[in-house]
C-alpha cells in the first residue's frame, strides 16, 4: 500500500485548507489542555486533602482496645466449655492499656520484609491547667525522628525545631489551637495533670498544625520518655505501634495477622479511613467525565469540517476513484487527515496543558488550614498525558471514520456525469 | 485479426427510478489494439451509460465485459480499481483536475498510485507526456490557473502516464470552443495514429465523429451501426 502517497494528497487536503484545519486542531488543543489542567489540578488537590489524614495515618495500628474479654471463665470450664452459653451484664476489662511484650513485637515487625518501618507511640489522656480551667487534651509521647520520617511529623510543626523535643528535658509541642486556647508561647511553661492526679509542668518549644482544627484543639507531643515519666511507668511502656508498610495494600491482610500473631488489636488504613478513598474517588470521575465531554465536542467539531471538506471534494474523490484509487484509499486519506489534527492539536493540548498547570502551581495558596501548602497543588502524573493523547486519538479517529466512510462510497459515476 | 483489447457480450443496463427502463439492450462488440472508436448517438440514448460500463466504474449491469481477456463481472472493487488505474486512461467532459497541486503532481497522481515506477521516474514521464501535448511550460502552474483547453490537455496527460491499454473519453470536447477542439482532436488523433494508442470516445460532435476510424452509432440503447 502506497502510504507515501496517501499522506501526500491528505497533506494537500489539509494545507488547502488550512483556516478550517486549524479550527478543528484549536478545538482538540483546547480540550486536552483543559482535560490535563482539571485532572493534574483535581488530583494535586485530592492528594493533599487525602495526604492530611492519610500521611499521618499509619497503615496499620497495633493497640489494645478497651472490651469485654473474649476469654469469659464459663468457657473454660470442663462442663460447659462446649456450649454457647449466654453471659448478661459483661463490663468492659480494665485490662491495661499497654501492649504487652512490645520490646519484642517490635524487634519482630522490624525484621518483617514488608515493613518499612515503625513508630512506637503513647497515648496519654491528660487535663491542661491554665488557671481554674481544665482543658482535656492528649499527649501523644513519639520517637521523633522515625515519626518525622513514618508520618511526616516534622512538616506540622509550624514553629520551634522538633527535634528540641529530644533535647530540651520535659518539653511539649503544643497544637496551634490549645496553645491558642491556654495562651502558651515558645518557652512558657504549662501545667498538666494526669487521670491519676499526678501533676507535672511542661516547656513549650514548638506549635503543632495539622489543618484539621479539632485535631489541634487536643493534641499534643512529647518524647516517648516524658509520657512515660508523667505516667510513672517503666520505659518498657507504649500503648500504640504505627506500622509503615511498603505496600499500603496489603495493609487488611497483615492486619489480621498481626492480630493472630500478638494478640493486640490491629486496625489498617483501609478501615480506619475508608470515606477519603470515596472522595478520591468521586472527584477524578467528575474530572475525568468533564475532561471527556470536552473531548467529544472538539470530535464533533472535526466531525463537521470532515463533512465539509468532502462536500466541497466531491469532484477530487471521484476523479481518485476514475483514476485507480479504491474506496479504501479514499477513506485512508480521509482518516490521516483527521488522525493528523488530532495528533497535532493533541500535542499542543499536552504542551499547553503542562504549561498551564506549571503556571497553576505558581499561584500562592495560603490557608491556616495547611501549613506547609503555598501554592496550588498540582499533580503532574504522566498517566494523564497518555490518557489525553490516546483520547484525542481516539476522538479524532472516530469523529473522522464516518466522514471517510461516507468519501469512500462516493460513487464517481453519479458525480461525473451530474456536471 | 488483431488482439481484442475491450469486449461487450451481451450488455443490458436498466434504471430503475422512478420505474424499470431498458437503456442498453444487448450490446455486443469489440475493440482491437489500435483502433480509434468513436460512440455517437442523440442524447439519452445510452452511450454515456455504456461507457461509464465499459470503464468498470458501474458495475450494475447485465452481461459479459471482458478487459485485456479478462471478465470484470464478479471482481472486487478494489480489483477494479487497480483495473482502472493500469489499464483505462480517462478524459471527461470536465476536466476534473484537482486544484491543490500543480499540473505536474496532477498528471503524477495516477502513476504514483500505480507503483510501478519511483517517484523520480514518474516525474520524468509526466513531464514526457506534458512535452508530447506541447504544454511542458505549465508544469509548475496550479491547475486552477490554467485555461480551459490546456486543462483539458493536461487530463490528456494524465490519462496517459500509466501507458494505458484503452482511452476512454466522454464528451473530451463537449466544454470548449472550436479552436480547443481542433487542438484536442488532433492530439487524440496523433496519439492513434502515431503512438498506436487505442482510444474509445463517446462525443455527439459529428464532426469529430467522422474524423475517427470506426463509429459506432446507438440509438434507444442499441446499436444501429
Amino acid at each position: 500500500m502506497n502510504y507515501k502517497l496517501i499522506f501526500n494528497i491528505a497533506k494537500s487536503l489539509l494545507l488547502a485548507r488550512w483556516k478550517q484545519t486549524l479550527v478543528a486542531a484549536i478545538g482538540v488543543t483546547f480540550s486536552i489542555t483543559m482535560f490535563i489542567t482539571l485532572l493534574s489540578f483535581m488530583t494535586g488537590l485530592n492528594d493533599l486533602l487525602d495526604g492530611l489524614i492519610l500521611n499521618r495515618t499509619p497503615h496499620v495500628r497495633l493497640f489494645n482496645d478497651i472490651k469485654p474479654n473474649k476469654h469469659q471463665p464459663i468457657n473454660s470450664t470442663v462442663t460447659y466449655g462446649k456450649d454457647y452459653n449466654f453471659i448478661n451484664s459483661i463490663k468492659s476489662s480494665s485490662s491495661r492499656q499497654e501492649i504487652y511484650n512490645s520490646g519484642a513485637i517490635m524487634e519482630s515487625l522490624t525484621k518483617d520484609v514488608n515493613v518499612m518501618g515503625l513508630a512506637p507511640k503513647i497515648i496519654a489522656p491528660v487535663f491542661f491547667n491554665d488557671g481554674s480551667i481544665d482543658i482535656t487534651g492528649v499527649i501523644n509521647g513519639i520517637d521523633v525522628e522515625e515519626e518525622s520520617r513514618l508520618l511526616h511529623f516534622n512538616e506540622y510543626v509550624t514553629t520551634g525545631n522538633p527535634l528540641d523535643l529530644k533535647n530540651v528535658s520535659n518539653s511539649i509541642i503544643l497544637g496551634k489551637g490549645l496553645a491558642d486556647k491556654l495562651i502558651a508561647n515558645i518557652g512558657d511553661v504549662v501545667q498538666i495533670t494526669t487521670s491519676k492526679g499526678e501533676r507535672f509542668q511542661l516547656k513549650v518549644i514548638g506549635f503543632f498544625q495539622s489543618g484539621l482544627l479539632e485535631f489541634d484543639k487536643t493534641q499534643s507531643f512529647a518524647t516517648l520518655g516524658t509520657v512515660q515519666k508523667i505516667l510513672g511507668k517503666p520505659n518498657s511502656y507504649i500503648t500504640d505501634i504505627q506500622v509503615k508498610l511498603y505496600d499500603i495494600k496489603k495493609a487488611p491482610a497483615l492486619a489480621r495477622e498481626y492480630t493472630q500473631l500478638y494478640g493486640a488489636d490491629a486496625e489498617d488504613i483501609q478501615t480506619a479511613n475508608s470515606q477519603f478513598e470515596t472522595g478520591s474517588f468521586v472527584r477524578s470521575l467528575i474530572s475525568y467525565a468533564v475532561g471527556i465531554t470536552l473531548l467529544v465536542v472538539a470530535g464533533f467539531g472535526i466531525y463537521n469540517i470532515l463533512n465539509m471538506m468532502i462536500y466541497e471534494k466531491m469532484d477530487s474523490i471521484a476523479i481518485l476513484k476514475a483514476t485507480g484509487f479504491s474506496g479504501t484509499d479514499v477513506k485512508r486519506i480521509f482518516l490521516v487527515i483527521a488522525l493528523t489534527i488530532g495528533l497535532f492539536g493533541g500535542t499542543l493540548g499536552l504542551a499547553f496543558g503542562f504549561l498551564l498547570s506549571s503556571v497553576i502551581d505558581q499561584i500562592p495558596f495560603n490557608t491556616a488550614a495547611l501549613p506547609t501548602v503555598t501554592t496550588y497543588p498540582i499533580n503532574y502524573n504522566p498517566v494523564f498525558y497518555l490518557i489525553g493523547s490516546s483520547f484525542s486519538l481516539i476522538t479524532t479517529y472516530l469523529a473522522g471514520f464516518f466522514p471517510a466512510r461516507k468519501a469512500s462510497k462516493v460513487d464517481p459515476v453519479i458525480i461525473i456525469r451530474g456536471k | 485479426m488483431s488482439d481484442i483489447i475491450l469486449e461487450a457480450r451481451g450488455i443490458c443496463k436498466y434504471f430503475y427510478d422512478p420505474v424499470k427502463v431498458k437503456v442498453l439492450n444487448e450490446i455486443n462488440f469489440s475493440i482491437n489494439k489500435g483502433d480509434f472508436v468513436a460512440v455517437t448517438g442523440k442524447s439519452g440514448c445510452g452511450k454515456s451509460t455504456l461507457l461509464y460500463i465499459l470503464s468498470t466504474m458501474d458495475t450494475d449491469y447485465e452481461g459479459e465485459l471482458l478487459i485485456d481477456g479478462e471478465l470484470m463481472k464478479g471482481k472486487k472493487e478494489k480489483q477494479l480499481a487497480r483495473i482502472r488505474n493500469e489499464k483505462i486512461g480517462f478524459v471527461f467532459q470536465f476536466h476534473y483536475l484537482l486544484n491543490e497541486f500543480s499540473v505536474l503532481k496532477n498528471v503524477m497522481l495516477p502513476g504514483l498510485k500505480l507503483g510501478k515506477y519511483s517517484d523520480t521516474e514518474v516525474a520524468d514521464r509526466a513531464m514526457e507526456k506534458l512535452k508530447m501535448l506541447g504544454i511542458e511550460n505549465l508544469g509548475m502552474k496550479k491547475a486552477n490557473q490554467l485555461s480551459g483547453g490546456e486543462k483539458q490537455r493536461v487530463a490528456i496527460a494524465r490519462a496517459l502516464i500509466n501507458d494505458p491499454l484503452i482511452i476512454m473519453g466522454d464528451e473530451p470536447t463537449g466544454n470548449l470552443d472550436k479552436k480547443n477542439s481542433e487542438i484536442v482532436f488532433d492530439i487524440f488523433k496523433e496519439l492513434a495514429e502515431r503512438y498506436k494508442q487505442t482510444l474509445l470516445i463517446v462525443t455527439h460532435d459529428q464532426g469529430f465523429a467522422a474524423n475517427t476510424h470506426r463509429i459506432i452509432e446507438m440509438e434507444d440503447g442499441k446499436i444501429i451501426k
